[in-house]
């Protein structure tokens, strides 16, 4: 045994000391695997303390250590700590390995004397695996100083121009006609009710004329290359069938068009639009597009009469979609959401019943610039509803459809209140199961509604239906609904329902990911680095997420994540390189037999094919060392950089052959920790 | 011919033999060919399983075995009443779910030399089958007489859509699959806000006033709907608002006359085939005058929606019925 060994033992307080003798472990350590290499053995209250990192520094030193195991937490919480330790020692960091007698041994025991046999055998594991270590450097990317926003929404809008800001180019992808995402079609933004628009549309302009930003809308990402610092990305440039460059935005085309279609994007279903337009007056950027698959020259080969009042001659009805291709070194998705369909919970009535409304479509109502210029009336577009109920939670914390909370329905439902109340005179009716109100300024504007008078109901809603039980009800829409603080069943007689929806992910949230490289929870919400203490990372390095793409989110948190997000970037950019782990997987041309089994399982895009030579390679810097390949490889043809055969299984040997003190066989460990 | 074990339950024998004749005359145009469970005994109906858990299990879990003994080719049992549909399904989920339960009551089963491996078996109603198996196209392939001009409201009651144990409904709060079907018949469906509300079960007999609401509500919203007729998949229902509908009227003093019946009866009258098979005019509550406006005419209802008459009471003493009953074989 040619390596030096140095073995410490963390109490973690009473975490790790309470349920295992770390004494014992200590020890067992320091005479039993003297053979195996061990030359000090250590226990310590705190490991992770400066004091304890000092022990491993000192013996490294002085007793010149040429390996280092720590038995302790999880790799998750503290193996940078200790290889930072290593390194200031003066040993190679990747020459440490950090068992887990934590995690695995003594939060999930309660026999003390197994779970110190099992420590034992884990520590073992770790001291058979740390010889095969190899010294590692991390590997050191460039970083392209561009930056790639996808959606523009408020996040979107926010994490652009703080980039575009700090003086780095950032290329700015929406798919609809113009920025602005769904605030931009609110009336007013709870709690502090300022008017949705006049505080986006200086955002919305900022970001459509500053020098940094290119702004692609009408535009999807098709494909994407490369790895953290130089990513190279295809869009695709859909046909406006105008021409920008021409285009003055006079808004003549759309006066013009005589094809009137329902908008279900921006007027959420409630009002129409023309074959040729901008969503709405302040789009940015102006230049309308057409919408072939309604226009009538794209139907019927006749038509043209945008073409023909156009004063610039912008119009061209021969324009190709077009593909660029741009390099970046960062990518920040903010994709947003998609509302709930209440279509899905029929018995609510929402396409069935004319007078019941979804929270986006009351949005639009309620909004000067919607179809009814902001006054609140039924679906008839001229009768003044005297009563009013609004359903909580529709979608949300409902085990038949998503479970989790929509976070933002609470306070929307607050504002409609509101609202209703201030425009109609009428009497409005919440209906919810508990209110949320947890942010700044949030629960004051809720005591706000509960003094104008709004009626809340705690229940959850039963059905809506036109059936009427009594005269009174009679052309009415009746809620019925379990009153649980009264403790009753309570049937509400009122001319207009509106369901607060939740919020859901993107319909193509799945193929998105996939396309980035990000992995999504069950629900499909991207998923965080971590989620509390990094938010706003992915586990692909150098793609951030920001907004709700990665769950629902009211505005200020929003542009919290999109200004985080903006900040991690301008950091990476200004490290001008970033040092990546070495833990890699790499292919062994010898050995490849070509078969291709590991270019499609491979969750982060990292392998490519040589046609030419017929094998596979792994491309270093994507590589997020996984260890997916290394498995699956028929031909054992790819190996992991610190997850070699040799490591792997020298630690299952330590494990199994547990130089273990009395004799007690890994099985009747095994059965003891388990008893 | 596509195969299935069939279970026909208790009412389809009486009260609901409208039911089962319909059924009887639609099998051949559809296909289906129903192979009925030899032996088979009650469901316990929707009191059993409220008052002893284990023996309600063990009855209903005797059809199961019976079922599984006689599966030949189909493991799927049909059931077209609601409540048998129900319990079947029920006692099948749960003996799968609760290991103890299964256990428990196989040990009962064994007494009478039978056995059931809960899962076995794939319980679905009768109007499952001719949506998804048989499907819509087939259907209306045989359509000879269109309903049209026949406005109606499609009444699934509460008992086949819920619990959805296996989720065999496209929405167990708001199925449509009764809408879908009366409307290939060609009929006008309306979009009936009471298709699961309860018909009031066994509350006609408990405690009436509440069951008589329970059809009111039923009833008035039909009829606010301008619906001619109700249809049903369940005979509990069908006998609720039909036979208490007389009851319920001199209860509220009200007049309606709503007909209500099955849909096997609307799919042979789509069919063409002779309304006398049919079963129609053994509803209390005719439907003759509704059929007549589409020209078809059904034997008519006799009694026209009249409470039935209670028996007179008469002097003396009853006779006595025991002998008799023993020396029945």
């Amino acid at each position: 045994m040619t390596e030096k060994i140095g073995v410490y033992v963390c109490h973690c307080g009473t975490n790790i000391a309470g349920t295992v003798d770390v004494a014992e472990v200590r020890d067992w350590a320091e005479k039993r695997l003297k053979g195996r290499g061990v030359v000090v053995a250590r226990d310590y209250k705190f490991m992770c303390s400066s004091l304890g990192q000092e022990l491993i520094e000192k013996d490294i030193k002085e007793n010149e250590l040429t390996r280092v195991v720590v038995a302790a937490c999880s790799p998750h919480l503290h193996e940078q700590t200790f290889r930072t330790a290593c390194k200031r020692g003066g040993l190679n960091p990747y020459l440490c390995e950090l068992v887990s007698i934590r995690e695995q041994v003594s939060w999930v025991h309660t026999d003390q004397e197994a779970a110190t046999d099992k420590a034992k055998a884990v520590l073992s594991g770790g001291v058979e695996r740390v010889q095969h270590h190899e010294p590692l450097e991390p590997l050191r990317v460039p970083i392209h100083p561009a930056t790639l926003v996808v959606g523009g929404g408020i996040a979107g809008i926010q994490t652009a121009l703080e980039i575009a800001d700090a003086g780095k180019h950032v290329y700015l992808v929406e798919r609809d006609p113009s920025i602005g995402g769904h605030m931009a079609q609110f009336d007013k933004t709870f709690p502090t009710l300022d008017c949705s628009a006049c505080i986006l549309t200086p955002k919305m302009v900022s970001a459509g004329t500053h020098p940094n930003i290119t702004l692609l809308t009408w535009s999807e990402v098709e494909k994407v290359d490369g790895y953290v610092g130089n990513f190279v990305v295809t869009i695709r440039k859909k046909a406006r069938c105008v021409n920008t460059e021409l285009c003055t935005g006079c808004g003549i085309c759309q006066e013009k068009c005589p094809k009137k279609v329902i908008d279900e994007i921006y007027e959420a279903g409630l009002g129409y639009r023309k074959a040729v337009y901008t969503p709405f007056p302040q789009a940015v950027p102006k230049y309308p597009v057409i919408d072939k698959p309604n226009c009538t020259y794209f139907l019927k080969g006749t038509c043209k009469a945008c073409e023909k009042f156009c004063p610039t001659s912008a119009i061209d009805f021969n324009q190709e979609d077009e593909l660029i291709t741009v390099e970046v070194g960062n990518i920040v998705l903010a994709t947003g959401y998609d509302l709930f369909d209440p279509r899905r919970i029929p018995h609510y009535g929402y396409g069935r019943l004319a007078n019941v409304f979804t929270s986006l479509e009351f949005e639009r109502l309620t909004n000067a610039a919607g179809p009814t210029n902001g006054s609140i009336v039924l679906r008839d577009g001229k009768t003044t509803p005297k009563a009013v109920g609004i359903v909580h939670c529709v979608g949300s914390r409902d085990r038949n459809y998503n479970n989790y909370c929509s976070a933002i329905c609470c306070m929307q439902s607050l504002k409609f209140a509101h609202l209703v109340k201030e425009r109609t005179g009428a009497t409005v009716y919440n209906f919810y199961i508990d209110m949320r109100t947890a942010a700044k300024a949030y629960d004051e504007f809720y005591q706000r509604v509960l003094e104008e008078g709004t009626l809340f109901v705690r229940g959850r809603v039963a059905e809506v239906t036109d059936a009427a039980r009594l005269p009174s009800e009679e052309g009415k829409l009746i809620i019925q609904v379990e009153d649980t603080l009264a403790g009753k069943q309570r049937r509400i007689p009122v001319d207009m329902v509106i369901l607060s929806a939740g919020l859901q992910p993107r319909f193509d949230a799945k193929a998105t990911a996939k396309l980035f490289g990000i992995s999504c929870s069950a629900d499909s919400w991207f998923i965080e680095k971590h989620p509390k203490l990094d938010p706003v990372a992915t586990m692909t390095e150098g793609v951030f997420i920001a907004g709700c793409c990665a769950g629902p989110k009211d505005i200020p948190n929003s542009v919290a994540q999109g200004a985080a997000a903006a900040a991690r970037v301008l950091a990476h950019i200004d490290e001008g390189e970033i040092m990546l782990e070495p833990v890699r997987a790499t292919v062994i041309a010898e050995k490849c037999s070509g078969c291709r089994i590991c270019n499609n399982l491979c969750p982060f895009n990292a392998i490519l094919f040589h046609e030419d030579r017929m094998v596979s390679e792994v491309n270093a810097a994507l590589c997020q060392g996984c260890g997916t390949c290394v498995a699956a490889c028929p031909a054992g043809a790819i190996t992991g950089t610190g997850f070699s055969n040799e490591q792997i299984l020298s630690q299952i040997e330590g494990l199994l052959m547990l130089n273990i003190a009395n004799g007690r066989r890994p099985v009747e460990i095994a059965e003891a920790v388990m008893a | 011919m596509t195969h299935y074990l069939f279970y026909p339950g208790c009412s389809m024998e009486s009260s609901a033999k409208a039911y089962y004749d319909s059924l009887m005359a639609v099998c051949k145009p559809l296909g289906l060919d129903l192979q009925e469970i030899n032996d088979w005994n009650c469901c316990g109906a929707t009191e059993y399983v409220s008052i002893s858990l284990t023996p309600a299990y063990a009855l209903i879990g005797r059809n199961l075995a019976l079922a599984e003994q006689q599966a030949n080719g189909s493991r799927t049992v049909v059931a077209p009443c609601s409540a048998c549909y129900l319990n079947l399904a029920k006692a099948d989920y749960y003996m799968r779910e609760r290991p103890v339960l299964g256990e428990k009551v196989n040990t009962a089963l064994a007494a009478g030399g039978l056995h059931y491996d809960p899962g076995s078996l794939v319980i679905r109603h009768l109007l499952d089958v001719i949506i998804n198996d048989i499907g819509l196209d087939k259907v209306k392939e045989k359509v000879t007489r269109p309903l049209t001009g026949l406005r109606l409201a499609p009444y699934l009651g509460c008992m086949a859509p819920r619990p959805d144990y296996d989720h065999r409904w496209s929405n167990p709060e708001y199925p449509t699959e009764l809408d879908r079907l009366l409307k290939v018949l060609g009929a006008e469906v309306i979009d009936f806000p009471l298709k699961t509300h309860c018909c009031g079960g066994h509350m006609t007999q408990i405690a009436p006033s509440t069951a008589f609401e329970l059809i009111r509500r039923l009833v008035h919203a039909a009829d606010q709907y301008h619906a001619d007729l109700m249809v049903t998949l369940c005979p509990m229902c069908q006998m609720n608002v039909d036979a208490f509908q007389g009851e319920m009227n001199n209860h509220f003093h009200t007049d309606y006359h709503m007909p209500i019946l099955f849909f096997t009866q609307l799919i042979g009258l789509a069919f063409g085939i002779d309304p006398k098979e049919l079963g129609f005019g053994k509803e209390l509550v005719s439907a003759g005058p509704a059929l007549a406006r589409i020209g078809v005419e059904a034997p008519a209802g006799e009694k026209g929606g009249e409470p039935p008459r209670k028996p007179k009471k008469t002097d003396g003493l009853p006779m006595p019925r025991m002998m008799e009953e023993e020396r029945l074989p």
